[in-house]
């Protein structure tokens, strides 16, 4: 579980995070929406440390990342899998390679050890014969499964998806949603997912923040939005017809 | 002021690159893979320009030395200390600041517009040390050695050209060669290289990792990347000159 508290961040003179707190919960996918601009990949972006908010607490299972040492960050950091929204493979390893860069870096597994379980992920995500391919030469539903792939190719406690179905086709995004949903629940992850696509919420989402001009405005099940009265969430759901 | 800002986040940069790499095995395979990029992958361009350089200098002392006073096997002596102490080092440093320079800036810049560097940082890599340190370690490897190779093969262009154009036998050129012939010489030319290569591939790799934005940034960073090596190759040739040549 990921509790945020009185999260503030500011760009120069803009107040990008106007003391956000809101709790993500494990085993769920936790859903953060609002409108372009809003401030969720930044918030996303503070959860990861890639960010340092100017005032409150983010804490995983107890642990207070921005109160943490460099050392003790990096053994957080080692929880965390992230799927960026452009995917952020690396591109001059090929996609057995990236999945494996994880394990290469933080195990000491064998050469063997290490090619079971970056098959074992590929094949979690249905990726199979393209181990030798490029980032380059893949298209963009493979890549973000890729991506999923070297998230988890750690087994991480946290996954973090940044707009994981932008750019694709609507099936395509389906079976990426399916995906996400399938590994939060098969291994009890605390997922969090940043999204326009209210699609997916209503397929998967379980746990609803929303964010408008910098603030949390609303927070809770999916079934609560239809009643929350919040005419703002109202409004954003109408637009996307449902 | 802004040149006080940027020095300091350079520095801060090279104490991120200069920590212990994550996974040694690692670190050794990217040696290997950058001085073959860097290294061989520079060896045609400074074989062509080394042997054209040293051909070309003797033709313009061989010029400039006609008055028949002087013995012609001086051409030789100034031909072998201009390429060694200053054409081999500084041009070849030039060169690979435009091609090495260049290479290094937009392919790190690149990993930092399509968040390849953010990807690490959350993956708990120090991405500083991770996407430069082999960068710099293979470029400070292999330059001087293009360096030294280069002053070879002037000089091997120097004898070519003399004997073709008619300006000055093979053997005078090498007696000249063999003329008060000074190790010191090598020692400061060397001391140049090893500064220029670290020079290109450390802020070549600065600014590429300070790129933000798309891909028009990653190409002002490349630029930068070229014309800042290339200053800072200037202004440490002359340092060091005056340092080393006039004690
Ligand atoms: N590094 C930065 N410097 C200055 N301002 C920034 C920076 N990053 C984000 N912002 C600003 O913060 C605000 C929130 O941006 P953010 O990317 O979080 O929006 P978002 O909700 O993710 O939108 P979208 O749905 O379009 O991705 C924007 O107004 C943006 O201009
Ligand atoms: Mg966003």
């Amino acid at each position: 579980m990921i509790v945020i508290e009185n999260v503030n961040k500011t760009f120069g003179t803009k107040h990008v995070l106007k003391d956000i707190s809101a709790n993500l919960y494990k085993g769920k996918c936790n859903f953060i929406i609002g409108a372009s601009g809003g401030g969720k990949s930044v918030l996303m972006k503070c959860m990861v440390g890639l960010v340092t908010p100017e005032t409150g607490s983010i804490t995983f299972d107890g642990r207070d990342f921005l109160k943490l040492n460099y050392k003790e960050k990096i053994n957080v950091r080692k929880d965390i899998g992230m799927l960026f929204q452009n995917t952020a493979l690396f591109d001059s390893l090929n996609v057995e390679e990236n999945v494996a860069f994880p394990l290469r870096m933080f195990t000491d597994f064998t050469e063997e050890q290490i090619m079971d379980r970056v098959n074992f992920c590929l094949g979690r995500v249905n990726l199979v014969n393209l181990n030798k391919l490029f980032p380059s030469n893949i298209s963009g539903g493979q890549k973000k499964r890729v991506g999923i792939a070297r998230a988890i190719a750690l087994n991480p406690k946290y996954l973090f998806c940044d707009e994981p179905n932008s750019g694709l086709d609507p099936l395509t995004s389906r079976v990426i949603d399916e995906l996400i949903k399938d590994i939060t629940k098969e291994y009890n992850i605390t997922t969090v997912i940043n999204t326009h696509d209210m699609k997916s919420l209503f397929v998967m989402g379980e746990n609803i923040v929303f964010i408008h001009q910098g603030a949390k405005w609303w927070e809770g099940e999916k079934a609560g939005i239809r009643s929350s009265g919040n005419k703002e969430l109202l409004a954003f759901m109408e637009a996307s017809e449902f | 002021m802004r040149f006080f800002q940027h020095f300091g986040e350079y520095l801060l940069f090279l104490k991120a690159v200069f920590t212990k790499p994550e996974k040694g095995k690692i670190f050794v395979k990217q040696i290997f893979t950058e001085s073959n990029n860097i290294g061989v992958g520079s060896f045609a361009i400074i074989s062509l320009i080394s042997t054209f350089i040293g051909a070309v200098s003797t033709i313009q002392i061989g010029y400039q030395l006609v008055s028949g006073i002087l013995p012609d096997y001086l051409i030789g002596r100034i031909v072998r200390d201009s390429n060694i102490l200053e054409f081999a080092p500084t041009v070849t440093a030039l060169v690979l600041a435009g091609k090495v320079g260049s290479n290094i800036a937009s392919e790190i810049g690149t990993m930092k517009v399509t968040e390849q560097v953010d990807a690490l940082e959350i993956m708990g890599i120090n991405a500083a040390n991770y996407t430069s340190l082999a960068k710099i370690v293979s470029g400070v490897i292999t330059i001087p050695m293009l360096v030294l190779y280069a002053m070879m093969l002037s000089l091997i262009g120097g004898a070519i050209s003399g004997w073709a154009s008619g300006i000055i036998s093979v053997e005078s050129f090498v007696k000249g060669l063999r003329t008060d012939f000074m190790g010191y010489n090598v020692v400061f030319a060397m001391t140049k290289a090893y500064t220029f290569s670290f020079l290109i591939t450390s802020v070549s790799a600065f600014q590429g990792f300070r790129t933000e934005g798309g891909a028009l940034e990653v190409g002002e960073s490349s630029t930068k990347a070229v014309v800042y090596s290339c200053m800072s190759i200037i202004f440490f040739d002359y340092i060091i000159s005056q340092l080393m040549l006039f004690k």
